[in-house]
């Protein structure tokens, strides 16, 4: 039983190739880093696996629910909506809605319906009950960042999935945000992937996707 | 989407309240003329109804028409008492109405008058009777609402044909004692106080026919008086010589009893007699035409105002959907659909302009309202504050459909992006 599996991916840009036979599978509840340097396709790969970007060949599915290749975008797009709580890198909160306005219209579009006191609750767990009623531009980027998972967590996923989500951090923030992420997932009982190129994280999570022009090179962290 | 279309609204307050100003001012303009146009028009129209020719002193005809038939203007004259009977006479004639003003009360024109006058306008008593003695007065409904008098009630006028500080005199001399009150016509009579005319000439002291009220005094003759015309050197339309205070009327009403009478009167007036005929239908046509072109420069600027709201609509449209593509594209991710995206877009524009209607509606409403409280004329022109026209909600649905209008090519632009291929840009 796995929540992820992704098999034989392939994707090329203008004949250059930047997935080459790409395959793993995340179990339920795992805790996963997909780590690489700029450029060595994890953000093209996050993209497929997200069904924001169709591979040239190989298979995506969450479940027994195909993402690549789908019946159609809008398949992909169910699925994604249903089981995926996203963390972009850019954190992309709605700007002229409150925090929890934010919540609310995730867990509306996602679900398609609101459930108030689970956003108040994940509020509260991620400590940032009191800036609620805030816009975005109002918060810190600690803040933000919260912000943004609690949106994730909102819609109740099995995987969340959050794109180099410690880039403009320190090292203190960044174990911070990881150990958050890492909470969040672990209470949701949602499986984590994280796309980092940020070597920083590796003590927290157990298994390692090293992606390298390309390729993929799974390993499990011991230290 | 229609919460996330006001909270982008709200986003940006100063723009939002610009646009809609701009869409609020076009609409009150464009309220404004339909109303004016249409209640002036129908005023003017029902005013004049049963009303064939006006005869009275010589001058301006327009302004003969508008202050003996309309009462808004001063008369031009005074005519002779016996033009009243030389019209009665005549058997061209059903109907010769005589008007005799000169005072006010409360700023409400006293009209010299007959039965006569009531029968032209079908005005029926709502309480009380009519006049039968010089001095007795009957007042039109908002007269009798505006004062709260009633039968049995006495009140001083005033000289002069409206309620100018400058222009008052008392005539506490010679105080009126309200008869009867009349029902609501939606005629001018509403808004005059009616009497026997030989009370306007006992309030100035002049000598006539009938016993001579006790109020009857001596009277500096003013400016549109039944015994006092406003034009120096034309106080009677027959008696060109004479300086003595003498019995007079400002104006005969007239109504034909057949065609011919269109053919004949008005040619026996103005070649045999110093009087002047004037045809309140081609001189109401006249009025008509002059305000029209200005009307229509005001529709123009009004339309231009509303082009120019819809344009702001669109320029901050697009430059919305410019800086929060990314938001937009996240929606999508999140699951809005390309329809739901584009409604967002959209309904920002409606919701733009249903704000700017709804507010244009109401100041041209409230204007009116503030206006008719506060200027005489208009009230005079009897402009009513919240009777909206068929009219006005087809202007409504048009500013609403420039809204969706102006916001359709920043929505199309929303509908048509890749939000995958925006979200992995950044």
């Amino acid at each position: 039983m796995t929540t992820l599996c992704v098999r034989d991916v392939a994707l090329s840009y203008d004949g250059r190739p930047v997935l080459e036979q790409v395959s793993f599978d995340l179990a339920p509840g795992s805790r996963t880093l997909l780590l690489g340097a700029s450029g060595s396709g994890k953000s093209s790969l996050l993209n497929i696996v997200c069904g924001l970007q169709s591979p040239d060949r190989g298979e995506v599915k969450l479940g027994e629910e195909a993402i690549a290749p789908a019946r159609s975008a809008a398949a992909a797009d169910r699925v994604r909506q249903r089981h995926m709580g996203i963390i972009f890198q850019t954190l992309r909160l709605v700007s002229a809605l409150s925090v929890r306005g934010n919540l609310l219209l995730a867990q509306k579009l996602q679900t398609g319906r609101r459930d108030p006191a689970l956003v108040d609750s994940v509020l509260r767990e991620l400590g940032i009950a009191d800036r609620a009623h805030a816009r975005p531009f109002a918060l810190s980027q600690g803040e933000a960042q919260r912000a943004a998972i609690a949106r994730a967590l909102v819609v109740r996923p099995k995987l969340l999935i959050a794109d180099e989500p410690t880039s403009a951090l320190d090292r203190d923030n960044a174990h911070r945000v990881a150990g958050l992420l890492l909470d969040a997932a672990k209470a949701s009982h949602a499986s984590l992937l994280i796309a980092t190129h940020d070597e920083r994280l590796l003590p927290h999570f157990e298994k390692v996707l090293r992606i390298e022009r390309g390729r993929i090179e799974e390993g499990r962290i011991t230290a | 989407m229609i919460s996330l279309a006001i909270a982008y609204l709200k986003d940006r307050p100063l723009t939002s309240a610009l646009n809609v100003a701009l869409l609020a001012i076009s609409v009150a303009l464009l309220v404004l003329l339909l109303q004016f146009g249409h209640q002036a028009g129908e005023r003017l129209e029902r005013d004049a109804r049963g009303i064939d020719l006006v005869v009275g002193a010589k001058g301006s005809p327009l302004q003969l028409i508008l202050s003996a038939v309309f009462h808004i203007d001063r008369p031009t004259g005074n005519i002779p008492l016996d033009s009243l009977d030389l019209l009665r006479r005549d058997p061209a004639v059903e109907r010769a109405v005589p008007i005799a003003l000169g005072d006010n009360f409360a700023g409400y024109r006293i009209v010299g008058t007959d039965d006569s006058f009531m029968a032209l306008y079908g005005a029926e008593l709502a309480s009380g009777r009519t006049f039968d003695e010089p001095m007795e007065a009957v007042l039109g409904s908002e007269v009798a609402r505006a004062t709260g008098a009633g039968p049995g009630q006495a009140f001083v006028s005033s000289h002069g044909l409206a309620d100018e500080q400058d222009a008052e005199q008392g005539h506490g001399h010679a105080p009126f004692e309200t008869v009867g009150v009349l029902v609501p016509t939606g005629t001018v009579v509403d808004r005059l106080v009616l009497t026997p005319y030989e009370s306007v000439w006992d309030v100035h002291g002049i000598a006539h026919g009938r016993p001579e009220s006790e109020h009857a005094h001596d009277h500096e003759s003013a400016a549109g008086d039944a015994g006092a015309p406003d034009q120096p050197g034309r106080r009677s339309a027959l008696t060109m010589t004479s300086r003595a205070p003498e019995a007079e009327l400002t104006a005969l009403l007239v109504t034909y009893r057949n065609a011919a009478g269109a053919l004949r009167i008005p040619a026996l007036v103005n070649r045999q007699t110093a009087m002047q005929a004037a045809v309140p239908a081609s001189e109401t046509a006249r009025l008509l035409d002059l305000l029209g072109a200005s009307l229509e420069g005001v529709r123009v600027l009004g339309w231009l105002l509303a082009v120019t709201g819809g344009l702001a609509i669109f320029v901050a449209l697009l430059n919305m959907v410019r800086s929060r593509e990314g938001d937009l594209a996240l929606l999508r991710v999140m699951g809005a659909s390309r329809m739901q995206v584009f409604a967002t877009v959209l309904l920002e524009g409606v919701v733009t302009a249903v704000f700017g209607a709804a507010l244009g509606w109401f100041a041209a409403h409230g204007l009116i309202a503030a206006a008719r409280a506060n200027f005489a004329t208009l009230s005079n022109l009897g402009l009513a504050a919240w009777h909206p026209l068929p009219e006005e909600l087809l202007l409504v649905a048009a500013v609403l459909g420039l809204g969706a209008l102006a916001a359709l090519i920043p929505a199309l632009r929303i509908y048509r992006v890749d939000a995958a291929r925006i979200l992995a840009r950044s």
